[in-house]
């Protein structure tokens, strides 16, 4: 599978990360040789093996559905870039 | 005495509940090596403060009966969060970012006494074989090619910790291990480091890479150092839904260095083509070492072996690509300057291409791109395939006597910043015989076992079974007993 620059567009675009058109065509070269890599795994017979979940055989522990924790809004917003009237600001989302 | 900062945890240990020393000058000690020693860029945030503060507390503390991280001066990675202190995992997408909370480990090794010297250099998000992806710049190896003064790695991501152990700015240091981070660093710097099985040590509080396989753990100047600091750092937290609610044995009182009966494997898959003669030969004497002291070497086979470098690079960057998509600029950390018009979505892909380094947009987008609509099977599932494959390998060979396998840490010995690079497949190699451990989710030691013919040091992995460290420890103890390993870096920083 190769990958052209508008692939690798597209994927900077779904992982939120500006990426240049200037630099589109290197990201794809490396992406090609990451992949090629990844290739190996089709050598691998996987047929009828499970997909691993988890890597230790327990279950997950489930909790009593209690608030056990709260009211730290100025610890919650102690490290926002911007925050304002005790809310997390940012640019306008809805016209 | 003098020195105080060479000494390991256990001697200190024991120096302190006897009053030959205190912790305030133990780490005093540490601090003015720290001063001493920019040149490794090894602590990048110093909290000298804090550590006094905690060092005369554990004078108040100390007595027979006091907990054995007590006084004790450690350094902590930068991927734990501490309390009003800069925690920003080798990343300038967290500049300026201190927690207002306390990651277990870390609480729980305050809690027993320890005091923080600081927080240490590390690849930015623990995604690196040699610290140079840190916003922080190269941490440095103490140890170098005998007279020649070329800078070496001192491995990664846990490079600042395995830097400032085998450098004595410290007397041990938390890592963290995802794909190989704690043993590498550790075989590269002449020190000792393991990671525990998956769930021993809880991961909340530590900064996500892949949650599957992240694992914390010591890294320290000597196996019974490792024991001492594991058992602090072991124990069921309901904060990590992952965490193992097991009892938590006393390591140290397992290392009875007696590996007779031991039926030690031996990989024939670890037997790379073209891999450095001194590797082979380093794997041979611990081989012969272990059979001298009664073991018994079983040759074995884990067939998947050469699959869980490309599964590991499907399955990790996934998860980072997942973790890290909180770092959107909205709630903590750096947020990209806007220009005019600017909405959110140029908010979140300014701020993602600034904060973060080339390697952590690579995996990112690599994770982004196998976790895509159409690419999901092809590549995500199969590698949790492999994954699955990858495991029953070593479950098969543990239900077959197996107590224990020894390989190599490390295909070569530290390189020069810089000699690996460019290409990022090149560098992931690194981790080829670590990876294997952390898909599987068992633990793992690297231990110093020689110095190659520059002088540079050599480790030995031994692998264990699942919740099995207090076993591991002790062959360890064995291996680390026949080695006899003693060298230290010259000192030039």
């Amino acid at each position: 599978m190769s990958i052209d620059e508008n692939t690798a567009a597209r994927v900077a675009k779904l992982a939120r990360i500006k990426v240049e058109d200037n630099a589109l065509p290197a990201l794809a070269a490396e992406f090609n040789t990451i992949l090629g890599f990844i290739e190996q795994l089709n050598e691998v017979d996987v047929e009828g093996v499970a997909p691993m979940t988890s890597v230790t055989p327990q279950r997950l522990k489930r909790r009593v559905d209690d608030v056990t924790d709260g009211g730290q809004q100025d610890k919650v917003l102690s490290n926002a870039p911007d925050a304002r009237e005790g809310f997390f600001a940012v640019p306008k989302v809805v016209e | 005495m003098s020195d105080l900062n060479k000494l390991g945890l256990a001697e200190a240990r024991d120096a302190l509940r006897a009053g030959d020393t205190t912790s305030v000058d133990l780490t005093e000690a540490c601090l003015g090596s720290i001063e001493a020693a920019d040149a490794l860029n090894a602590f990048v945030h110093h909290t000298p403060d804090i550590a006094m503060d905690q060092a005369r507390a554990a004078d108040a503390r100390m007595g027979p009966d006091a907990p054995a991280m007590c006084g004790l001066p450690i350094g902590i990675k930068d991927l734990f969060c501490t309390r009003g202190v800069p925690s920003q995992a080798g990343s300038g997408i967290l500049k300026g970012f201190k927690p207002e909370y306390e990651s277990t480990i870390t609480s729980q090794l305050f809690e027993a006494g320890a005091v923080m010297l600081g927080k240490l250099n590390m690849d930015e998000f623990a995604m690196g074989s040699s610290n140079e992806t840190s916003v922080y710049g190269n941490a440095v190896n103490p140890w170098r090619r005998g007279n020649d003064d070329t800078a070496l790695t001192p491995g990664g991501s846990s490079g600042g910790s395995a830097s400032a152990v085998s450098a004595d700015l410290c007397l041990a240091a938390t890592g963290t291990d995802t794909g190989g981070s704690i043993r590498q660093p550790a075989a590269f710097t002449g020190i000792t480091g393991i990671k525990p099985t998956y769930g021993r040590c809880s991961r909340w509080g530590v900064v996500a890479f892949a949650s599957s396989l992240d694992q914390a753990g010591p890294m320290t100047k000597s196996v019974r150092d490792a024991a001492i600091m594991l058992e602090a750092m072991c124990g069921h937290d309901p904060k990590d839904s992952t965490s193992a609610d097991l009892p938590v044995p006393n390591f140290e009182a397992l290392l009875k260095g007696d590996v007779r009966g031991k039926k030690i494997g031996i990989p024939k898959e670890y037997r790379l083509d073209g891999m450095p003669e001194e590797i082979e030969a380093l794997w041979a004497e611990g081989r012969q070492m272990l059979e001298e002291a009664g073991a018994e070497m079983v040759d074995i086979s884990l067939p998947h072996t050469k699959y869980a470098l490309p599964a590991y690079y499907v399955v990790a960057p996934a998860e980072a690509s997942s973790n890290l998509a909180r770092y959107d600029g909205a709630r903590y950390g750096h947020r990209a300057k806007l220009d005019q018009g600017d909405g959110i979505t140029e908010m979140y892909e300014k701020t993602r291409a600034e904060g973060f380094g080339d390697e952590v947009k690579r995996r990112v987008m690599i994770g982004t791109y196998v976790l895509s609509a159409g690419f999901y099977d092809a590549y995500y599932n199969r590698a949790r395939k492999v994954r699955t494959l990858i495991k029953k390998d070593f479950e098969d060979v543990f239900a077959q006597g197996i107590d224990a396998i020894l390989t190599p840490a490390t295909p070569s010995a530290a390189f020069g910043l810089g000699e690996a690079s460019d290409d990022p497949v090149q560098m992931y190699l690194n981790d080829i015989f670590t990876v294997t451990v952390n898909m599987a989710g068992l633990p793992g030691i690297a231990v110093p076992a020689g110095l190659d013919k520059q002088g540079l040091p050599l480790g030995l992995q031994l692998i264990g079974r699942p919740w099995e460290e207090g076993d591991l420890l002790n062959i360890a103890y064995g291996l680390e007993s026949a080695v006899g390993f003693v060298a230290k870096p010259t000192k030039w920083w």
